[in-house]
């Protein structure tokens, strides 16, 4: 769960940071993202390992949420988690199913329609397409509104995953309380950038 | 103080167990949450009632035999302490009080509050020890130079005293917590390391085969932990398993 928790944020990063280019190149968004669309290294050997690496992480999430659930048969009656923990830290299974319908949304949107435009109707080649139909995406409030929302939940996962996963993989130095604050800015950053993109093409369609 | 009782009450492990209203009267601030369940007790036994079974040794905090949940927590609604350091002043005249055994499948019920913690010692059994001859011609352990921080956690993951509150606590009814500090008073001293990379791997065998849950780093259990146990022992014993594994 930690390694390809870890592997996502780091495609979540890239993802970001190709993105972001949108709101102020519309050249520069076409050239990565044709580069991204079109090289044989991401699109056979890296898109691959990503949808394997999001397909394991769910599987594992949920797996893992019912072999716990083994542990307790007999569940309290009375159970104050609040006082000791996180409402998040005791719900990432809830934030993760949120974010899963989000993906499943997503790959509708956008990862479908690309295989199909690519691979199935193999329509030629436009590297200017993408800007376009990335703006189109969100000319929908009701589209943003729900990405801005997943985004939210996405935030939640990460305020506790992301520093989670480097307890799980035996991170135990000084500069752990570092780590933290690391993982915390950038569990508000990337989700807050991710939904400043979708209300900026939505305000500027 | 009157107080209105929701015990759990379960013959043994095998029979389906309930909850049980009992009303309390005469209790003073100024007792711990046990005396309390003992003037119960003392008030069941009179009506000739079966009295409520529940583990207590010390009374002191020191040896771990006391658990209870109650009102939702390990060890009741303070931090910091075992159920026979709680005292009454922490409930008012009128408070309800829900009281359970610790559960995990791990943990099964005894009879009432009391659970069998067994599963502890198997994990101990499976490493937690070092194979040191103490047969009087031991090393004195002051010829040894120990770095200041390494002997102060070792000290503080030693004073774990096995009551299993962070099982209790824990969403998932894990035990990382007392077994990385099984673990880690171990491995920050030179004594430990000889046997470093099989304590690790055989006490997490053992906890698995237990049937305890994964931790997913909730913290929970270091709040409730009556010996301020920390979590980044579970880190460090993370790293060890990783190493020894590899």
């Amino acid at each position: 769960m930690a390694l390809s928790g870890l592997f996502l944020v780091v495609f979540l990063t890239q993802h970001f940071l190709i993105n972001v280019t949108s709101v102020f190149s519309e050249d520069i968004f076409n050239k990565l993202s044709h580069f991204m669309g079109t090289n044989p290294l991401v699109q056979f050997v890296l898109q691959p390992i990503l949808i394997f690496g999001v397909i394991f992480h769910f599987v594992m999430g949920f797996y893992l949420e019912i072999l716990n659930a083994k542990s307790r048969k007999n569940n309290y009656s009375k159970f104050s988690g609040g006082s000791n923990s996180s409402w998040i830290s005791r719900n990432m299974i809830f934030s993760g199913g949120v974010i899963l319908v989000f993906l499943i949304i997503h790959f509708i949107d956008f990862w479908i329609p690309e295989m199909n435009y690519k691979y199935v109707e193999a329509l030629p080649e436009d590297p200017n397409r993408y800007f376009e139909e990335l703006v189109h995406k969100f000319e929908s409030p009701l589209k943003t509104a729900i990405y801005s929302f997943s985004f939210i939940f996405l935030a939640l996962h990460l305020l506790h995953g992301f520093s989670s996963s480097f307890k799980t993989v035996g991170v135990d130095s000084k500069y752990y309380n570092l780590i933290q604050k690391g993982t915390f800015l950038f569990s508000v950053i990337i989700p807050a950038g991710f939904v400043f993109i979708a209300i900026f093409h939505n305000l500027t369609a | 103080m009157k107080l209105y009782l929701k015990i759990w009450r379960q013959t043994n492990t095998d029979s389906n167990g309930s909850f049980q209203n009992y009303e309390i009267d005469e209790i003073t601030p100024d007792m711990s949450f046990l005396e309390m369940m003992d003037v119960l007790n003392e008030k069941l036994i009179m009506e000739g009632i079966d009295p409520v079974a529940f583990d207590h040794d010390c009374r002191e905090g020191i040896c771990g035999s006391c658990s209870l949940f109650i009102n939702g927590r390990a060890h009741g609604p303070d931090t910091g302490i075992t159920t026979c350091q709680l005292h009454m002043r922490k409930f008012q005249d009128g408070d309800s009080i829900v009281i359970e055994p610790f559960r995990a499948s791990s943990f099964p019920v005894i009879k009432d509050l009391v659970v069998d913690r067994k599963s502890f010692d198997r994990i101990q059994h499976a490493g937690g020890y070092i194979s040191i001859n103490t047969s009087g011609n031991t090393q004195d352990a002051n010829t040894i130079p120990i770095r200041k921080e390494d002997a102060d956690n070792a000290f503080d993951a030693a004073t774990c005293i096995g009551c299993g509150a962070c099982v209790a606590t824990c969403k998932n009814a894990s035990a990382m917590l007392f077994v990385s500090a099984k673990v880690s008073q171990f491995s920050y001293l030179p004594q430990g390391q000889v046997e470093a990379k099989d304590r690790v791997l055989n006490m997490v065998k053992q906890m698995d085969e237990e049937g305890f849950g994964n931790c997913t780093n909730t913290g929970a259990c270091e709040v409730e932990c009556p010996k301020g146990i920390s979590i980044k022992n579970i880190a460090r014993m993370n790293k060890e398993f990783l190493k020894a594994k590899l």
